[in-house]
């Protein structure tokens, strides 16, 4: 696997990727600002996804919503995504219809704030409240994703809060609130754009340079706290019981690991392939397969790239089974994992199915672009991607077997379990009609 | 309201920004070339090959879909299908599973409304053995009885979930609000508490041996492999893969006798209403296939669909709101659809029979139908980047019969739609008269709201499922 790539810097301190593929008239154009919930502070949470809604909202020369017109007017595809480390814009199109795209994502980041106004922040800040209820609250074990960082990091740690934000945070921010986030996190410095598919490289840096060049510098950035987090959660790992209008018990165990992209986050990779990634899984075949407990495992990590990164087993209990057994259970897998290790074969088979997966998704430009911007951005370094088969390739099961002594233990392991409640609000009403 | 930010830069250019750009010239575009291959005794062979990275995508097509399930017995042909990966002749279901993912890879079954499927994706170097494994799956699954009992265990923890899962519910009493009574197409492709029950591997066995056959099915190859070695390779592999073709069945897809009316299903506390209107559409190769899905995209398909400019962009009542058929080879249903906050119900449904009201009555602009046109001629390459979607496009070519050319000809029949057409295709197939409407909620909150809408004879039904 050899994908071209080449990097350079505009002066204003804007990072550029381009790697050129001719196999279709396609291309894509992505851009990762380096802010993502973990930038906000206490009582302003929220802000970083808020923005993946505003910035559809037009700027100076585009007006609201029109950026997702004149992309599909011109065939192409687009989307935005918050995470706590990021957020990212990309566009997929045909290929002659490249300058637009480009344009568009510059137009924002130079000239969103002369087109905001308090009426289009009032119906976006709607839109993500029924965001929050349709895919949390009103999703049986929806607020996962908000409760397993909560309970992995401190309160005073940026990877602590919600993604998607206090609704009260939301409420109370004012435009001129909103505006600022903008201006310090939305700068070309801040901010890596990966062109990836059918372009003239020439051509594409004559865009780059006419429509970015021109963009000043931000102010700077304001530290955030630290990010340090230790190896594991000590001798009471922090653990909570979420009893909820759920068919069936969830147990999610979040365990530290080493941060995107390190030696040992590649291990962290492997480990979670061996529990959990399809059916020839351990845990698939100990506890759907075998004993029938489950119906459904996985285990992945967030991806974080500062300080500590999580490395995530999640375990759908069937219906009728206790969190008691499904607890013990994942405790008993961990604890044989960081006991005995695994084998040549259970290794062999995760690098095989990573490799597979790897190549299967790169060809797509817009996954080409999205991964090349992902290691600009957290590792300086897009060139890293080639060299991707070989990192997993290069693992052995002395380096799995390692991590798993090193972060698989009971100290290292932070339990979110769900648990069908009692008496759901559906008993009490059919009680009260009786 | 008019509270602005002032802008902090103060130079011109960046104010006014350079000027829109133009598009260049496009480069043409050719769907991947299909070899056309017979492999005897009823199976057919499409080759397209694709040789940017060494992966290779196979799929076979066969007559084994939901909507053959024979009355009581629905969800077999998905229980079928999802068991013969759980076991052969040679291999137990975990012994299957790591040969496969031992060569970075996983051989799925699956069925739709229309179709079995057998899938996998590998490194080109791995194709041989996987094809071993593939074949083993056709020509020997054991149906070991622990194996599609737990998948029955599966399935029935599947209709728990969506019990507890709004959309779930939601889609569910909507199928079975607009079909008749008896119609295969008004329960769960997967099948219903009393009928998975029912279901053994005896039944599993059966059904394979009568559907899961030679004849009539379609095997289809995409990626780094030549036309010759696919029919060597496939022709080896598959050479125990016997059975004429069965014969087709038919479903009662004609829509329910009731008028419009409303199902109101109860969820006690819910935060959100979800909605969903519609009725029987049209089969998938209905003359109006194109009007209808350009129609569609400008009432509910793109972002800037009528429906999710109303409802999201315009009144923030929902995160999203659309529209779509469900394209089956027969009717399957049409369908607008919201979550919405609670307190906003009402006047949520108001606009989005509204939209479905001002669509068939006045038709879309030139302007709508441009940017429809445009996108699905504009965005018809970047669907096929992926072995994948190259190898799922021609299995609906396959499955719905369509002519060979119609991949070519896709783009200029997207754009010889005119905005009559489009009017005309609405107004014979949007009937608000026989709208079904389901909504799915607090019903303490919303019942007396809805029935004040007076669109027509309101249930109340508690959230379960059958």
């Amino acid at each position: 696997m050899h994908i071209p790539i080449e990097t350079y810097h505009l002066p204003n301190g804007l990072r550029v990727t381009l790697s050129e593929d001719h196999t279709a008239p396609i291309v894509a154009v992505n851009l990762w600002y380096r802010v993502g919930s973990a930038n906000e502070r206490a009582g302003r949470t929220g802000f970083a996804h808020l923005f993946e809604h505003m910035l559809f909202q037009g700027s100076a020369n585009v007006g609201a919503n029109e950026h997702f017109e004149l992309v599909q007017r011109a065939g192409g595809t687009l989307n935005g995504s918050t995470w706590l480390d990021r957020t990212n814009y990309f566009e997929t199109v045909p290929s002659h219809q490249l300058a637009l795209a480009l344009w568009l994502e510059a137009d924002r980041m130079a000239r969103l704030l002369p087109a905001m106004t308090q009426e289009k922040l009032d119906t976006q800040r709607s839109v993500v409240k029924n965001e929050r209820l349709w895919s949390m609250d009103n999703q049986p074990y929806g607020t996962w994703w908000e409760k397993l960082p909560a309970l992995a990091f401190p309160p005073s740690h940026p990877y602590h809060h919600s993604l998607i934000g206090s609704m009260e945070d939301l409420d109370a921010a004012s435009l001129d609130d909103v505006a600022e986030f903008f201006r310090t996190w939305y700068t070309p410095d801040n901010a890596v754009l990966t062109i990836a598919g059918d372009f003239d490289p020439g051509e594409a840096k004559r865009l780059v340079e006419a429509y970015y060049g021109p963009i000043p510098r931000g102010r700077g950035q304001p530290a955030l706290p630290s990010f340090d987090a230790p190896a594991s959660f000590g001798p009471t790992p922090p653990r909570e019981v979420v009893p909820d209008d759920v068919p069936a018990a969830r147990v999610i165990v979040a365990l530290r690991s080493p941060v995107f992209g390190s030696d040992g986050w590649y291990d962290a990779q492997l480990t979670a392939a061996v529990l959990g990634a399809r059916r020839g899984s351990r845990l698939y075949r100990g506890l759907v397969r075998t004993r029938q407990i489950a119906v459904d495992v996985g285990a992945y990590t967030f991806d974080l790239s500062r300080g500590s990164d999580l490395l995530v087993v999640d375990i759908t209990g069937a219906p009728g089974v206790s969190v008691e057994t499904l607890e013990h259970a994942v405790h008993a897998q961990l604890d044989a994992l960081q006991a005995l290790g695994v084998d040549d074969a259970e290794l062999a088979r995760a690098q095989a199915l990573v490799e597979t997966d790897l190549i299967r998704a790169l060809q797509s430009a817009g996954t080409r672009a999205d991964r090349l911007s992902q290691f600009a951005t957290y590792l300086g370094d897009p060139h890293r991607l080639n060299g991707e088969p070989e990192r997993y390739r290069a693992v052995t099961t002395e380096r799995v077997n390692a991590f798993a002594k090193a972060r698989c233990g009971r100290d290292n392991r932070a339990v979110l379990a769900y648990v069908p409640r009692e008496t759901s609000p559906q008993a009490t009403a059919a009680e009260v009609s009786a | 309201m008019s509270h602005t930010i002032e802008p902090t830069m103060s130079d011109d250019f960046l104010l006014r920004g350079p000027a829109r750009p133009g598009a260049a010239a496009s480069r043409p575009w050719q769907f991947p070339t299909v070899e056309r291959r017979t492999l005897g005794d009823g199976l057919s062979l499409l080759v397209a090959p694709a040789h940017a990275l060494p992966l290779v995508s196979v799929l076979l097509v066969t007559d084994a879909g939901a909507d053959a399930d024979a009355p009581g017995a629905e969800g077999l042909a998905m229980l079928t299908a999802r068991a013969m990966t759980e076991g052969t002749r040679q291999y137990d279901g975990a012994a299957f599973a790591l040969a496969a993912e031992g060569l970075g890879t996983a051989i799925d079954a699956s069925a739709d409304w229309d179709g079995g499927y057998a899938s996998f994706t590998a490194l080109r170097k791995h194709v041989e053995p996987a094809l071993g494994l593939f074949a083993e799956l056709l020509t020997s699954p054991a149906f070991p009885e622990r194996e599609v009992e737990r998948l029955k265990a599966e399935r029935l923890a599947d209709i728990a979930h969506a019990e507890k899962e709004p959309r779930g519910l939601a889609d569910e009493h909507f199928a079975a609000s607009v079909y008749r009574d008896g119609s295969r197409f008004g329960r769960s492709a997967a099948g219903t508490r009393a009928s998975v029950s029912a279901l053994d591997a005896d039944a599993c066995r059966a059904y394979a041996a009568s559907r899961w056959r030679r004849g009539g099915s379609t095997i289809i190859v995409v990626g780094d492999i030549t036309g010759d070695q696919a029919e060597r390779l496939i022709g080896a592999a598959l050479r125990d893969f016997r059975g004429a073709a069965p014969s087709r069945v038919t479903v009662d897809d004609r829509r329910t006798a009731s008028a419009r009316r409303v199902v109101l299903v109860d969820r006690p506390g819910a935060t959100q209403s979800e909605l969903r209107v519609g009725h029987v559409g049209v089969p998938r190769t209905h003359p109006d296939y194109f009007p209808l899905v350009l129609g569609n995209a400008i009432l509910g398909g793109l972002f800037n669909s009528r429906l999710n400019m109303n409802l999201r962009e315009r009144n923030g009542f929902t995160y999203g709101a659309g529209s779509g058929f469900d394209w089956r080879r027969q009717a399957g249903p049409f369908v607008a659809s919201a979550a919405v906050e609670t307190g906003v119900t009402e006047p949520a449904l108001r606009e989005l029979l509204g939209e479905l009201d001002r669509i068939r009555n006045d038709g879309v602009t030139a302007d709508e139908l441009s940017l429809a046109q445009s996108y699905l001629d504009g965005v018809f390459p970047l669907r096929y980047e992926t072995s994948g979607a190259i190898a799922d496009a021609l299995a609906a070519m396959v499955t719905f019969g369509l002519p060979a050319d119609w991949f070519t000809k896709y783009r200029e029949r997207v754009r010889a739609v005119t905005v009559s057409d489009v009017q005309a295709a609405m107004q014979r197939h949007l009937d608000p008269a026989a709208w079904q409407i389901v909504v799915v909620g607090d019903a303490a909150t919303i019942q007396p709201r809805v029935e004040a809408m007076a669109l027509g004879p309101v249930a109340v039904v508690p959230g379960v499922l059958p």
